[in-house]
């Protein structure tokens, strides 16, 4: 259906690299051929203001010859600080048509974190969103001495700033404006700048958050990107058409791709929310086409649907839960295409129209056409949510090192437990260790200025070490059971997955993170972080007092809800010959939330195992000790820097084992 | 050794006290009954300051405010606005010529939302007439638009564009407090009277309110009179500080001169009087 459509693919039409092999070179085919649609939009003032590509143009040349006048030249760096705004992606095309090299550097991170990116990165320049973003700057400019200019998009607040070094974005753009009114010849000699750069040029480099050690900067060329976007853009029929909401990280991998390698070699439209709580409400408006989401937001979602489901009422739960049965049933067929009873596709229909239309229009996935999740394992029961809505969400698997696709599901190929099947060009391989390798003309240069890392990860012959373990399935698809060095094993022999369980776990919307603990000890122990809007709101549904998240995470009446879901999911593993040695035989909850400031979850929210293991050594004693309850003080960091520590008295509870499907010693096998 | 080091050094600000005056309030008694509130009190708010009145419970530092934007009418005294003196005005003639303020129990519309709520604030400054609000179409359509376009400025600067459309009475306190800010800005003021701004918000809703105060002083060069208990704060934000105690001034200066005072000790500590 899409096939039509496709010969009016712009840069997307061929995987191989024609005469736009940058950045820059494929704006200037996109201001030519699409010059009129509209390339960007942000929402500002409660309006979508947007930029045609020609408009883009426009903009980033006037920036970039601005930049050029403050100094910025080839091989430079030029750090990215900020929300998805469309003048910091816009910033980052500006300095590769100079020859400079944007580094994207998550916004949130905390200071200590940032200067060290920077310091290791040798940023010369930085383009910025705020205030917040140039006060931390200043502060440790002590500590990255090759920084000279800062670029601000949002004025607010600087005035009395010293503006020596510190500009205002602008302002930058109103020197270039003015130095292409001037000489009109200006415009030809920034094209021709950029005229000779090759796809092997370095691209941008991003820093890697790095569940263990000191972020790593990966550096990808144009070609790393540009042939995985096209690839990508073919591989799902997307086209010019294409809207898109951009709310990740834009130093994240995922976004980079999604927002501008696939934008720009598309020509689809790049949406930018108006700020991050009304993110909601922006991808309502925009309903795009193709939508991108770590588990963690359709986890959210769904937490939320089913919190203001159980407030409804009871006409409207009894139909909610009686269409949901329906889509669960045959949601799933129906998309896949295959055959269903003339009954069940009427109910289905007169589902849609009550119940899953309504819902995907609150969700704001109305016009979705294909969606991805990535990043981590998403419980299959929430992949079937969606999918048996009728929405095409695909799981992928992918790296910042492969410029994101290693695996896709292909439409109609979805099993839950496998992250599909190699992308084009990508070869894959399982090492004897049973780790997955693969290679690919994304697989990423090197590390910046570590050599010894990219050895160990990049072989001489171009393969590349993801650190899952995985296995190929006889249908062609990759499987990933964990990370290569989490996997492990119990003291007697049982295999013992961690994230496995801890996603089983997470799928109980009461539940927001768990870390399972088992590797070379006798059983499973698992640490259990409540949610708080899940637990909040069944608490107040059941005259559940509590003034905090401690007194709430430690109150009798959630350890007892926690401990059906715990069982629930021991029932489930015991029904897994290959899991089943792995039940969960003592829990905790904790006391307080997993936090990325307290350095306990990355910046893309994963668990950062072995700080945990460290951190909370007392709590896993205890756990294995046998001792019911454990006092604990945990220092934790606020929002400005400052600590501060949490005590409290964390209950153990002891969890019955349920039989095995199969005999145990087979299991452990 | 590094350019960027002396960058958040202030631009050198010359002293407030020799501004130019913006508002003098010279010996004004306030009396309910036998009851004296204000008792003889001259002070003055210079233009572009951030100027603080505290006291202790009960000191009539909201009667002062209740005075100033004509709320309350004094026995005695006069009040000094722009270069003229008046004893007595309306508060609607108080907003009219640039004074606004919000109030210690937020006094916002429950029903209406955000948008509405700081659109209200607006009211003063739309010409047309009802007639022309009738028909629409426009110059009232275009009057609205200009005033939509300033409140989504307000909106923007507050960052409460995630609450726009909801209604205020459902929004927790510190955000409402935020509305009735974005709503005293909507009048775009020449003196903003904020009564208790950060009563009642956490350590973090303080950082944030402060920082819009600052903000509002600066990128507006709104004149801020601010009622306010948090110490901390009021050392932190104000150019100078006026003490009240029982109707009466015992302190005007810097705040590092206040603090040090005496008289101000003895009121915050209690002594026999």
């Amino acid at each position: 259906m899409f096939q039509g459509k496709k010969r009016h693919m712009v840069g997307s039409a061929s995987a191989s690299p024609r005469g736009e092999d940058t950045f820059p070179k494929i704006l200037l085919h996109n201001a030519k051929v699409l010059g009129n649609r509209t390339a960007f939009r942000e929402k500002e003032f409660g309006i979508w203001q947007s930029w045609t590509w020609s408009g883009v143009l426009e903009e980033i040349r006037a920036f970039s010859i601005g930049l050029q006048s403050l100094g910025l030249t080839a091989g430079d760096k030029i750090a990215i600080v900020g929300a998805n705004r469309p003048r910091l992606y816009w910033a980052m095309v500006a300095a590769q048509a100079l020859g400079a090299v944007p580094v994207p550097v998550y916004a949130d991170s905390v200071a200590e974190e940032m200067a060290f990116v920077l310091g290791h990165a040798e940023v010369r320049f930085a383009v910025v969103e705020d205030q917040e973003q140039v006060d931390k700057l200043l502060s440790m400019a002590g500590e990255v001495p090759s920084l000279q200019h800062i670029i601000y998009d949002e004025p607010r607040g600087l005035r009395d700033y010293d503006h020596t070094r510190l500009h205002d974005y602008a302002s930058v753009q109103e020197i270039g404006r003015d130095k292409l009114r001037q000489s009109p010849s200006l415009a030809d000699e920034w094209e021709r700048g950029f005229a000779g750069a090759t796809g092997a040029d370095i691209a941008v480099m991003l820093y890697t958050s790095g569940t263990t050690g000191r972020p790593k900067g990966v550096m990808l060329s144009f070609d790393n990107l540009i042939v995985s976007a096209r690839n990508a853009n073919i591989f799902d029929h997307l086209d010019e058409s294409e809207e898109v909401l951009a709310y990740l990280p834009m130093a994240w991998i995922g976004d980079h791709v999604f927002s501008l390698a696939q934008a720009f070699t598309a020509g689809y439209c790049v949406n930018c929310p108006e700020n991050m709580d009304t993110i909601d409400v922006d991808r309502r408006e925009i309903a795009p086409t193709y939508f991108f989401a770590p588990p963690r937001v359709f986890e959210n979602m769904l937490t939320m649907i089913m919190v203001r489901m159980e407030d409804a009422g009871k006409a409207k739960r009894a139909m909610f839960d009686y269409f949901m049965g329906v889509a669960r049933k045959v949601g799933e067929k129906i998309l896949n295409g295959e055959t269903v009873g003339l009954k069940d596709r009427l109910l289905y229909r007169l589902g849609e129209f009550m119940v899953y239309g309504p819902l995907k229009n609150r969700m704001g996935l109305t016009r979705m056409k294909v969606g991805y999740t990535a990043g981590e394992a998403i419980g299959p029961e929430i992949f079937q949510f969606y999918r048996s809505l009728g929405l095409n969400l695909k799981q992928l698997y992918g790296q910042t090192e492969a410029s994101v696709y290693i695996t896709l599901q292909p439409d109609g190929e979805i099993y839950g437990d496998t992250v599909g099947k190699p992308a084009p060009q990508v070869e894959l391989k399982i090492a004897d260790n049973g780790e997955v390798m693969y290679r690919s003309p994304g697989v990423f240069v090197g590390y910046f200025k570590n050599d010894e890392a990219t050895a160990s990860t990049k072989t001489e012959d171009g393969w590349v070490h993801t650190g899952d373990a995985g296995i190929i399935a006889d249908n062609g698809h990759l499987k990933i059971i964990d990370r290569a060095k989490d996997v492990g094993k119990l003291t007697d022999g049982a295999l013992f997955a961690p994230k496995y369980i801890e996603n089983k776990l997470k799928f109980f919307p009461n539940i927001k993170e768990a870390v399972a603990f088992g590797h070379e000890r006798d059983m499973v122990g698992v640490f259990i972080n409540i949610d708080l809007t899940a637990v909040g709101s069944w608490a107040e549904r059941n005259n559940v007092n509590y003034a905090s998240y401690q007194e709430l995470a430690a109150h009798p009446d959630v350890y007892r809800m926690i401990e059906g879901h715990v069982d629930q999911v021991n029932r489930d593993l015991a029904r897994e010959p290959m899991m089943a040695g792995a039940q969960i035989r003592r829990f905790l909850v904790l006391h307080k939330e997993l936090d990325a400031d307290d350095g306990e979850l990355t910046r893309t929210q994963k668990v950062r195992r072995s700080f945990i293991t460290e951190r909370y050594g007392p709590l896993i004693e205890a756990l294995y000790d046998g001792s019911s309850e454990k006092y604990v003080s945990t220092e934790v960091t606020f929002e400005d820097g400052r600590k501060g520590a949490i005590e409290a008295t964390v209950e153990i509870r002891d969890m019955a084992l349920h039989v095995a499907g199969k005999s145990f010693q087979e299991a452990a096998e | 050794m590094n350019a960027f080091v002396a960058d958040r050094a202030p631009a050198p600000v010359e002293d407030a006290g020799e501004r130019e005056l913006l508002l003098r309030v010279d010996n004004v008694s306030l009396a309910f009954g036998g009851v004296k509130a204000i008792t003889d009190i001259s002070f003055d708010i210079r233009k572009g300051e951030i100027r603080a009145i505290i006291g202790p419970n009960g000191a009539g530092k909201t009667s002062m405010l209740n005075v100033i934007n004509g709320f309350y009418h004094p026995q005695e005294g006069t009040i000094t606005w722009q270069g003229k003196v008046r004893r007595k005005m309306k508060p609607y003639e108080a907003a009219s010529q640039g004074i606004a303020r919000t109030f210690q129990n937020v006094a916002l519309f429950k029903g209406m939302t955000t948008l509405d709520n700081i659109m209200s604030g607006r009211s003063l400054k739309m010409h047309r007439n009802f007639f022309w609000q009738l028909l629409w179409r426009g110059p009232a359509e275009r009057e609205e638009i200009a005033h939509r376009r300033k409140v989504e400025d307000i909106i923007d600067f507050l960052e409460i564009q995630a609450i726009r459309k909801t209604p205020v009475g459902r929004l927790p306190y510190g955000l409402q407090k935020r509305v009735e800010l974005g709503r005293a800005l909507a009048m775009e003021p020449e003196l903003l009277l904020l009564d208790e701004p950060m009563a009642g918000m956490n350590l973090e809703e303080k950082e944030d309110m402060s920082r819009f105060i600052i903000d509002v002083n600066q990128e507006f060069g709104t004149t801020i009179a601010l009622i306010e208990h948090d110490m901390g704060v009021v050392m932190d934000l104000s150019d100078r500080v006026v003490v009240l105690d029982y109707g009466k001034k015992i302190a005007d200066g810097p705040p590092e001169e206040v603090q040090a005072s005496q008289a101000v000790i003895d009121a915050y500590l209690g002594v026999s009087h």
